[in-house]
């Protein structure tokens, strides 16, 4: 069980998260979803250790992650899909997914599984990652995180630009994980898709979390996502 | 035949000054690339290289053993430079470059003060001439050559192949990333700081039986090198070297055939040269 209690963030002075608090079980795919600015990245970033918090907990399996370096909670399984892909750009692809399975120091043979994900790697191993284009960059992004072999897979935003087969395709993987008992943390501008793939949502709006219900219930209540969301669940229509 | 017996001596000159820079600037590019700092106290190591392999071989009378001493001492005070310095400064650029000066000084009157102001020599450790068909030449130098092309060598396997090479890439494209993926980035940023004062040091102990130790030897090591990263390309290792090289060749043979001013001239207008026009230099950024 991942666990986030009472997050306080702030950038210089701004508080950016006022206390938000999550539960993410294995096999659970947990959709955050808010308007821009709202503080799903900040929330991501903070689990993973890149910013410390001004107050509140974040607990995995019984361990608070406040205590180690960075670096250390990749290692207890936790894998990141950043905002924008953040693949290194001038390492090629292979070495992007390398330093995925570096992590744990997996082995190779963890590739042919995550090629079987998606086969279009397999073609571009020697090409610069920065060179892809948008697709699959974002296709490398996630393989690279999966690479690291997560117990928690904390995504942000990995359908961004997405073609509608491409979408279709890591939805398709993002069951998988589930159905392997991979708990996912999907923050999503696309909502329709996001509320396919999603058991669980959450919905942010300046630094709290104002609502929290599964998706089935908030899929027969327009008027919430309209409230939190606003206009932009009519323009980014995902999936 | 004396204009070519000339002229091979000013490019066997040059190549060997050249691979000897290459060795330092590699070391100043390398921190500038991973870490984004510029270490002007980066001569100073190559400084402290070439006394610490005076002071072994006069202690130890072994210049072989000298050669290894002198780039472990300087690595040892570079990771101290690391930890207690840089580190607590967070590497913020424009303080690390106040922090450098500081630390630029601080070495540089150290060794005055233990060393003295002399200019001291230490024997080749081999001797032996190579016959060119117009001149004979020192096998020292040519032996000083084939070990900076190894170093440069090895450095680029560590630096392609391995782990740490992998994890020094990744920090330096985004060390946010990399940090979500593992990697303790201040290990590698103390690793790279080690491994850059080590290089130079290892170009100073080399230059010591030709140029003799002296406590102000690092601001010319400093500014060659310096020229050699801008003209390579800031943040390319590649660039770097072949800038060196053609620094040390343009140097050997404007030096032979004019004079050794002049060459340092053209040297300074090429640097003027990217910075007014190709301002990435020759090869971009990221180009490892
Ligand atoms: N590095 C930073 N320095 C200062 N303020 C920041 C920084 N990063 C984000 N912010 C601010 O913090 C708030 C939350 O940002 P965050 O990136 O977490 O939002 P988000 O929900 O991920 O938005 P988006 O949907 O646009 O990705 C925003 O107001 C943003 O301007
Ligand atoms: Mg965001």
């Amino acid at each position: 069980m991942l666990t986030v209690e009472g997050l306080e963030c702030a950038y210089g002075e701004a508080l950016v998260l006022r206390g938000v608090s999550l539960r993410l079980a294995p096999g659970q795919v947990l959709g955050l979803l808010g308007r821009n600015g709202a503080g799903k990245t900040t929330t991501l970033r903070a689990i993973m250790g890149l910013l410390r918090p001004r107050a509140g907990r974040i607990v995995l399996d019984g361990r608070d992650l406040g205590a180690l370096r960075p670096y250390e909670i990749p290692r207890l399984g936790v894998a990141y899909v950043p905002q924008g892909r953040g693949l290194f750009p001038f390492l090629t692809v292979e070495e992007n997914l390398r330093m995925g399975l570096l992590v744990r120091d997996g082995d190779r043979r963890r590739l042919e599984e995550i090629f079987e994900l998606f086969p279009a790697l397999r073609e571009r191993l020697r090409q610069r990652a920065g060179t892809l284009s948008g697709g699959e960059q974002q296709m490398v992004a996630t393989a690279r995180a999966l690479a690291a072999d997560p117990r928690y897979l904390l995504m942000d935003e990995p359908l961004e630009g997405l073609m509608p087969l491409l979408v279709e395709a890591l939805l398709g993987v993002i069951g998988q994980l589930r159905a392997r008992g991979v708990g996912v943390l999907l923050v999503e501008q696309r909502i329709e898709a996001a509320l396919r793939a999603a058991d669980e949502v959450a919905l942010m709006e300046v630094g709290r979390i104002r609502y929290q219900g599964t998706a089935a219930e908030l899929a027969n209540h327009p008027d919430v996502l309209q409230t939190y969301l606003g206009v932009r669940r009519d323009r980014r229509v995902g999936g | 035949m004396i204009a070519s017996g000339h002229l091979f001596l000013a490019l066997l000159e040059g190549l060997v000054s050249g691979l000897v820079l290459a060795l330092t600037a590699l070391g100043l590019s390398l921190v500038f690339g991973v870490m984004r700092i510029v270490n002007v106290a980066h001569g100073e190591f190559f400084m402290l290289g070439a006394v610490i392999a005076w002071f072994f071989s006069a202690a130890l009378g072994s210049f072989g053993l000298a050669l290894l001493a002198a780039p472990l001492a300087v690595g040892a005070i570079a990771l101290a430079a690391d930890r207690l310095i840089l580190r607590p400064i967070r590497y913020a650029p424009e303080a690390t470059i106040v922090a450098t000066i500081g630390l630029l000084y601080i070495l540089q009157q150290l060794v005055l003060m233990v060393y003295g102001p002399y200019a001291r020599p230490v024997d080749a450790p081999v001797y032996f001439r190579v016959e060119f068909p117009w001149f004979g030449y020192s096998g020292y130098k040519l032996v000083v050559a084939i070990l900076a092309a190894l170093l440069l060598g090895a450095t680029w396997l560590l630096i392609s192949r391995t782990r740490l090479g992998l994890y020094m890439r990744a920090t330096q494209q985004d060390p946010d990333v990399a940090r979500a993926f593992g990697v303790p980035t201040e290990r590698v940023y103390a690793a790279s700081f080690a491994l850059g004062a080590m290089l130079t040091a290892v170009a100073g102990a080399l230059v010591v039986p030709i140029q003799q130790a002296h406590y102000l030897m690092g601001l010319d090591a400093l500014l060659l090198s310096f020229m050699a990263v801008i003209i390579g390309g800031l943040g390319s290792l590649r660039g770097t070297l072949a800038a060196a090289l053609l620094i040390g060749l343009v140097d050997g043979v404007v030096s032979v055939f004019f004079s050794p001013t002049l060459a340092k001239i053209v040297a300074s207008a090429l640097v003027a040269l990217v910075l007014v026009g190709r301002s990435g230099g020759l090869f971009g950024e990221g180009a490892t």
